[in-house]
């Protein structure tokens, strides 16, 4: 052991700085990244290129009964999904869902993750453990328990009475409050962890200043917590964009949501035609915009969340 | 109210906590502590409604006031019916949902871990692009990944089959980005350079001391694996029609469905939703203080 304490020092320097020396460990680097590596490429990098080479394909018939045959179809298929008017309006369903529910949840995460790393609160862990607690619930079954919820028949709450909320006028909203029920929790826990790992000695000298806790909250916590507010931005932007377990399973319930509702819910009801080339044209286009929307969103706030 | 402006230097502070400072005032203290219990009714209300309802009967359940019991309480002749209705499926259900949620979160966990380990103690070329590729891999939506897979899968013979749900599921980018990040801040180099010194291999560095130093990470992937697999709903959607196989979420997600044709499936689909929520938040108390430190490391890098 005594060796063992000694030697680091002469052997760190040479690891990093020349660039043409050879690689060291070259077996115990494949070994360890060969089993995930290998993994994401089937299941991940495999579909994501077989999608793109299926959107570029297009079916055709001889005949209105004769035998289907897969030929190349240029860009065809994005032709369609340019053109569609359901996937345009459910991308602006999420996105109209996304501006106003995301910002109203990731607002309350804040609160009360400020409010849980405060001293003004009492009994702080079993709230936090409560406002979390739903985060256990998979999003399908908070639908399922959120639609009984909404009926009167089975509701505790008057108001189903008057108030439809599974009404064509109110179901987005009805979805939004499902959403933030679940999701709330796990962003304010991501917060608050940020919050609980700053060093408290930054916040003595505005203490001596007289700063209050509010002012504390506002002018020191929340601008060094930024990063992991972007990263719960980003993971909300992603999250909205692919909505699809809590309407799907509103569908069942109640005739205002389509099957076309949210983009994923296009991508699926043109699979079951089934129409796999436009299918995975659309999901292309999905997955492109969710790119695209989370770079801009990190580019503009200039954070580096992920890094 | 003089004392809120000049506080005794001496006085005990009663709440003298982390992030502690001078004594608060009352009003704040009932101020926030009441905006956290609004927010605890919201969020544990329906829960609350959840077990209250599955302690219910057919007819109780719509007659009653929903908030609270009534008699007959049978929650326990309800579980045990849900359990035996139809040979056991909803038991079948849970079985596959904890095998797929267990066994894909314990190896994903695992290979992310390596993958991270590496990624953060190796220098070799290529290594950043290694990276962001797999980062990449984080915002790819999930659903966009079922269809091109079912299409894969149904080219060998896998789709209704317990590795087309399975298989996929070993796959966490995110947990490999937690991991490095991790691995980074967790293994002090010197240490792995004294393993080295004394004979040990690369894998028994990383196994025998890496591993131990990443454990509140390794929960964190586990959990966050775990919980993504439990919520799976598109994927085993998309790949199976067997309802032998079925996952909880899709089990349940069906029977709801054919409520209105066969209404006495409505008290199956609460108490089933009830026993289904139960094994994540045993797990999420259970394991909390593990997942909290490592949720820190990802949440501010």
């Amino acid at each position: 052991m005594t060796t063992a304490t000694a030697a680091p020092v002469a052997e760190m320097p040479p690891v990093k700085s020349r660039k043409r020396e050879p690689t060291k460990h070259k077996a115990a680097i494949v070994g360890f990244l060969a089993p995930f590596v290998v993994l994401f490429t089937l299941f991940y990098a495999l579909p994501v290129l077989y999608a793109l080479y299926q959107s570029f394909f297009k079916t055709v018939r001889q005949g209105t009964f004769g035998p289907a045959t897969s030929v190349f179809g240029g860009f065809d298929q994005y032709q369609r999904v340019f053109a569609s008017s359901e996937f345009w309006s459910s991308i602006g369903r999420v996105l109209l869902l996304f501006i106003v529910q995301v910002p109203i949840m990731l607002g309350l995460a804040l609160v009360f993750a400020l409010l849980l790393d405060s001293t003004v609160a009492k009994g702080k862990k079993f709230f936090r453990l409560a406002i979390f607690a739903p985060y256990a619930v998979p999003g399908v079954i908070a639908a399922i328990m959120w639609g009984f919820l909404y009926v009167p028949s089975l509701s505790p709450f008057g108001i189903t009475e008057s108030v439809d909320f599974l009404g064509s006028g109110l179901i987005l909203w009805s979805i939004a409050n499902v959403i933030t029920w679940v999701f709330c929790g796990y962003n304010m826990l991501i917060i608050f962890s940020a919050l609980q790992a700053i060093p408290q000695e930054i916040f003595e000298a505005a203490r001596t200043d007289g700063a209050g806790q509010f002012r504390i909250a506002w002018s020191i916590k929340i601008p060094i917590v930024l990063p992991a507010i972007i990263l719960t931005f980003v993971f909300s932007i992603i999250g909205t964009l692919q909505l699809f377990n809590e309407p799907q399973v509103f569908r069942t319930i109640t005739s205002s949501v389509s099957s076309n509702y949210t983009p994923n819910m296009v991508v699926y009801s043109t699979s079951i035609v089934p129409n796999y080339n436009l299918s995975a044209a659309y999901s292309v286009v999905l997955a492109l915009s969710t790119f695209v929307l989370s770079f801009v969103f990190l580019k503009v706030t200039q954070k580096r969340a992920f890094a | 109210m003089s004392s809120d402006v000049m506080p005794a230097p001496t006085a005990p502070d009663p709440t003298a906590a982390k992030g502690g400072g001078p004594r608060e005032r009352p009003l704040s203290v009932v101020l926030a502590t009441g905006g956290l219990v609004v927010a605890a009714i919201y969020f544990l209300v329906p829960i609350w409604w959840l077990v209250v309802a599955s302690s219910k009967s057919q007819a109780t359940l719509v007659t009653t006031n929903g908030l609270w019991f009534a008699q007959p309480f049978q929650l326990f002749s309800n579980v045990s019916n849900l359990f035996a209705f139809r040979d056991g499926l909803y038991v079948r259900w849970l079985i596959n949902s904890v095998g797929y949620a267990v066994l894909g979160a314990a190896f994903g966990t695992l290979f992310a871990t390596m993958a991270g380990y590496a990624l953060a103690k190796y220098v070799f070329r290529g290594r950043e692009v290694v990276f962001n590729l797999i980062l990449g891999g984080v915002l790819v939506p999930a659903t966009a990944l079922a269809l091109p897979l079912f299409l894969m899968f149904s080219q060998v013979g896998l789709v209704n089959t317990y590795w087309a749900v399975l298989l996929p599921s070993l796959v966490s980018p995110f947990g490999v980005y937690l991991a490095r990040i991790y691995a980074a801040a967790s293994v002090p180099e010197p240490l792995l350079e004294a393993a080295r010194l004394d004979g040990a291999s690369e894998f028994r560095a990383f196994f025998v001391i890496a591993l131990r130093l990443m454990k509140p990470a390794l929960v964190t992937i586990f959990l966050f694996q775990f919980v993504v697999i439990w919520n799976n709903f598109f994927l085993p959607l998309v790949m199976l029609s067997n309802e032998r196989l079925f996952p909880i979420t899709l089990g349940l997600y069906t029977w709801n469905s054919s409520i209105n044709q066969a209404p006495e499936l409505r008290l199956f689909v609460i108490v089933g939703s009830l026993v289904s929520i139960l094994p994540l938040l045993i797990a999420f108390l259970g394991l909390q203080r593990f997942w909290q430190s490592g949720l820190s490391a990802g949440g501010v890098k």
